[in-house]
């Protein structure tokens, strides 16, 4: 009888195969976002050849790389920039924005807070691991405090950005923050991220087991996707100046924010029709 | 790609991809019916994988397919699966 059974992954086909294995280390929960993406993608029903994703630097950098759609792996902290004029220049397209944290807020910071500000139709999904990965478990924008790093080796003490509370503060008009750990409803605020219009910003903490973890002494990945079960909370629309972050603390997740206001496109529309007279509107035309 | 034979006992089975897995026991630890464990084997680069240690216990839920990082694994319940046309 185990021979007649065969099936195949339903994540494989969004994914590059000859890329795989990826680099990711053992316990490292990107891949785990990676895959709930895909299934978001496969229930939003969307026509893929219009979604393409964009990547900056760092482990989750490579996500663009792995993913079989349009994709971009650009500069240090330029992929909200790229990503901008890839919907500007075809505002047809569904741009994705996939980085991880050091990416978007440390050196994309400025990127990421003007494209809140300008409702830039995008979905950006950071994976925030707490540390910088790649280059050696340095001290991110996101560490937080009393957490030892390499670039801190007596504690870090250096206040982290509250994510969820800067991105409402800009203007995302979607906002929301799951964890590894909370798969399904991860794949829910995807679709409902994809669905939406505007400036959409998901936060996913992942752990980071070879850096963030082992210097900190808290055991494997698994064990920090444990520390997400036992110390995360459902608070939707929950006031975003108290969802921050503290070191092994307790962790608010859900939909924190869901409003709706004019996208760059729609307002530049609007403006130039009523300002110029022979004004040909740009973008959704075929929506 | 090996897939190791699913052990068909209960409502549903696993396939796991062995040469991809990197052994991160996420499957293990949140499989909702605890019916998977580490195998005594190694794969080709030195990790333990998944087995389905008690098969009757699978329902193939598929939320160790959502966890795994690798792509490695996913269940699937037997009724989609015989649903499904036989390659």
């Amino acid at each position: 009888m185990n021979e007649t059974l065969k099936a195949e992954n339903p994540v494989l086909p969004y994914l590059r195969q000859d890329r795989l294995p990826h680099i990711w280390c053992p316990g490292c929960g990107i891949g785990s976002t990676v895959n709930c993406f895909a299934r978001a993608l496969t229930e939003s029903k969307l026509d893929l050849d219009k979604v393409a994703i964009v990547s900056g630097i760092g482990c989750t950098g490579r996500v663009a790389g792995y993913m079989n759609l349009d994709s971009f792996h650009t500069t240090h902290g330029r992929a909200i920039p790229f990503a901008t004029g890839l919907k500007l220049g075809n505002p047809n397209l569904k741009v994705v924005v996939y980085s991880g944290d050091g990416d978007l807020f440390a050196i994309g910071g400025n990127h990421f807070v003007h494209a809140a500000r300008r409702n830039m139709d995008l979905t950006v999904i950071c994976v925030n691991n707490s540390t910088y990965g790649m280059t050696g478990g340095q001290v991110a924008p996101t560490t937080p405090l009393g957490a030892t790093q390499t670039t801190m080796p007596y504690g870090n003490f250096e206040p982290p950005f509250n994510l969820p509370f800067l991105a409402e503060a800009c203007g995302a008009v979607f906002v929301a923050r799951w964890t590894v750990f909370h798969v399904r409803q991860l794949i829910r605020t995807m679709k409902e991220g994809l669905a939406k219009r505007g400036f959409v910003f998901i936060e996913v903490l992942a752990p980071c087991p070879t850096l963030y973890s082992r210097r900190n002494k808290l055991g494997d990945g698994v064990d920090q996707v444990k520390y997400y079960k036992e110390r995360s909370a459902v608070k939707d629309g929950a006031d975003t100046r108290e969802v921050g972050l503290s070191f092994q603390g307790d962790i608010a997740v859900g939909k924190f924010v869901d409003r709706d206001r004019p996208t760059w496109l729609d307002a530049m529309n609007r403006h130039y029709s009523s300002v110029l007279h022979d004004y040909h509107e740009v973008g959704h035309a075929e929506d | 790609m090996a897939e190791n034979a699913p052990a068909v006992k209960g409502k549903g089975t696993v396939f796991v991809r062995l040469e991809v897995c990197k052994g991160c026991s996420y499957c293990i630890d949140f499989c909702p019916t605890k019916c998977l464990a580490f195998s005594k084997e190694f794969n080709a680069k030195g990790y333990h994988y998944p087995v389905l240690a008690k098969p009757e216990g699978c329902v193939g839920c598929d939320l160790c397919g959502l966890y795994c990082p690798d792509f490695a694994i996913f269940g699937v319940r037997l009724k989609d699966l015989e649903k499904a046309p036989r390659k």
